[in-house]
């Protein structure tokens, strides 16, 4: 039986989130194969052709796929799916936006945010925030997956497989891209980083996330997140957040300033290898699940961690 | 114009859940349980948009068990005008409540159905989509800004990198992120007034859809601990930990 993974790209770049759901594919099943939607992404088709492991890799591009409308998107994987008993797709936003869809359109369930494959119809996810982790056998013929990329280790590079073009599922009819704004930035993906700095509520303003967050996160070639409340009051883009219902991240090293360790936030970090918290609040919740803790006003020990880090030559 | 706003019930957001000893699922006897919190932020737009004379009607509709007319109320409370409770011992999977809620949509005919991008039990952020998939409808997820005029509504998408405006035409089904709004605190008059307002008693029989599970669950358990590790005393010490003792920078 064969699988199809449908990479996660922005029309020019291929996201490391595929090769991540391309060696949870193969656990599935040997023949995987990678299907990129865009328009003009034929770069992208060829980075994932180098990917290890793959059988070969469909473009379909259309005005719609560039813009990543769900519904052309569901129609372009439903109408590919008669040649492949399972679809795994990164369980990111724009992943999420359309594989409940495919899984509707082909009758069968949808099973979100796999963390583990434990045969080809059995997957554990995470579920209440992932306070408990589900172990599901489907009983449908054809599986739709999304995938937590931070669970699986990235394919190598190394492959030499083949781009077919596919053909793209028709435009939507009611739905009309307006415009976007993505948020520029020469640091990190955020759930691809090895070090994140992330803060919280504590940081009162913009002006001070910007201050404090992000020099630091230079410093040590980190992305940065945020908690929901450094989002929601305007401190940081809604792209930062970090939690349950925002990113999930797992680097090496995740740094959280000012932030008190709510659950949700938690959910979104706990898989980190190594974490600091730096919070004036000794009782936070977010020490008991650090590794190191600073009990201190951040706006003494952060200038303190620059200088320190300046000491060692970073 | 009609909005149909389907509510969850489901564990208090600020509970902690805890896996049953025998691994058969998570226990929530005697566990504080609440409208979800993302079902709450529709219930809010939909209200508002009544009051601004943009709507005329909110229908709430809840799948759950009879508790969930509590959860309906609640909604009630905030603004809505009557509710539909169909009651089921089980919790369908996402593409059977996809399946119910097109069955109720057939018979209401909203113009629009406004709703939770999420249930913070499952966490499976589907069934918006998989509803606007079986009507054929226009989805717009994720949404912290929707406005409506002339037919359409202009969504703002909280989307990866940043944020996306797409145009539906409606009918449509719209998904609430976070952004979306703050929801309010229903009044003491309005929850007295909630009481008195109409809630449909119905079944799952009462659609003729099929709902039966096509996941067997094997098991639920308990994600690896993590422990708390040492609190410092200076930043020149955590630097020394993460370089010597963690090797992470
Ligand atoms: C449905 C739902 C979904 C959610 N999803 C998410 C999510 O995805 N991600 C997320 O993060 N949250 C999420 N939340 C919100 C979550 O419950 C918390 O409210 C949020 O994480 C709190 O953010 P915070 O830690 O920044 O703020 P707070 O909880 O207010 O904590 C601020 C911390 O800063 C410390 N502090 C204050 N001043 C200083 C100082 N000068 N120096 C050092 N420390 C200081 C305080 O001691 C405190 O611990 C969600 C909530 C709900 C209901």
């Amino acid at each position: 039986m064969a699988v199809l993974v449908v990479a996660d790209n922005d029309n020019a770049h291929l996201r490391d989130s595929t090769n991540k759901t391309v060696t949870a594919a193969l656990a599935v099943s040997s023949d995987v194969d990678v299907l990129v939607m865009g328009q003009g992404a034929k770069a992208v088709a060829d980075a994932a052709a180098k990917i290890e492991g793959v059988r070969k890799v469909l473009l379909a591009e259309s005005a719609d796929l560039g813009h990543a409308v769900a519904e052309a998107q569901a129609a372009t994987v439903v109408g590919l799916m008669g040649g492949y008993d399972a679809v795994l797709v990164p369980a990111t936003a724009g992943g999420k936006n359309f594989a409940p869809r495919v899984a509707a359109k082909l009758d069968v369930a949808i099973i979100s945010d796999v963390l583990a494959i434990v045969s080809a119809d059995t997957f554990t996810r995470p579920i209440y925030a992932g306070n408990a982790l589900e172990t599901v056998q489907s009983s449908d013929a054809k599986k739709v997956l999304t995938v937590r990329a931070t669970a699986f280790k990235a394919a190598g590079e190394g492959g030499s497989a083949s781009v077919e073009s596919a053909s793209a599922g028709a435009d939507a009819a009611k739905t009309k891209f307006v415009s976007e704004e993505m948020v520029k930035s020469d640091r990190p993906e955020l759930t691809a980083a090895k070090i994140v700095v992330s803060g919280g509520r504590a940081m009162g303003s913009a002006e001070e996330f910007h201050k404090v967050i992000e020099p630091l996160a230079d410093k040590l070639g980190a992305a940065v997140g945020a908690s929901r409340a450094a989002v929601d009051a305007g401190y940081a883009p809604n792209d930062y957040q970090v939690g349950q219902t925002g990113k999930v991240v797992a680097p090496e090293l995740y740094i959280a300033i000012g932030i008190s360790g709510a659950i949700q936030h938690l959910a979104g970090m706990k898989d980190s290898k190594v974490i600091v918290a730096i919070n004036k609040d000794a009782d936070a919740p977010i020490f008991q699940v650090a590794d190191y803790g600073l009990v201190a006003d951040y706006k003494n020990a952060v200038p303190e961690l620059m200088d320190a880090l300046t000491a060692i030559g970073k | 114009m009609k909005l149909l706003v389907p509510v969850k019930r489901v564990i208090d957001s600020n509970v902690k859940a805890r896996v049953k000893p025998d691994q058969t699922g998570v226990d929530l006897a005697n566990v504080k349980m609440a409208m979800n919190p993302f079902c709450e932020i529709a219930v809010e737009e939909a209200v508002r948009l009544k009051e601004k004379g943009v709507a005329t009607e909110v229908v709430l509709v809840s799948i759950g068990p009879q508790q969930a007319q509590e959860t309906i109320r609640t909604g009630l409370a905030m603004g809505g005008d009557r509710g539909i409770l169909i009651v089921s011992d089980t919790d369908p999977e996402p593409l059977a409540v996809a399946k119910l809620l097109k069955a109720v949509v057939d018979e209401e005919k909203p113009d629009l159905v406004l709703m939770g991008k999420q249930a913070i039990d499952g966490d499976n952020n589907a069934v918006g989509q998989m509803l606007s998939a079986l009507l054929d409808w226009p989805q717009a997820t994720f949404a912290s800004k929707v406005e409506i005029s002339g037919g359409k509504a202009a969504v703002i998408r909280e989307v990866d990198g940043g944020l996306q405006t797409v145009e539906v035409q409606l009918p449509a089904v719209i998904t609430a992120d976070l952004r979306l709004n703050e929801p309010r605190y229903a009044s003491l008059p309005n929850i007295m007034k909630a009481k008195k307002k109409e809630i449909a008693m119905k079944t799952v029989a009462d659609y003729g859809v099929d709902v039966a599970p096509r996941l067997k669950v094997l098991k639920v358990a308990e994600p690896a601990k993590r422990s708390a590790g040492v609190k410092l005393e200076t930043a020149a010490d955590l630097v020394g930990k993460l370089k010597n003792e963690a090797g992470v920078i």
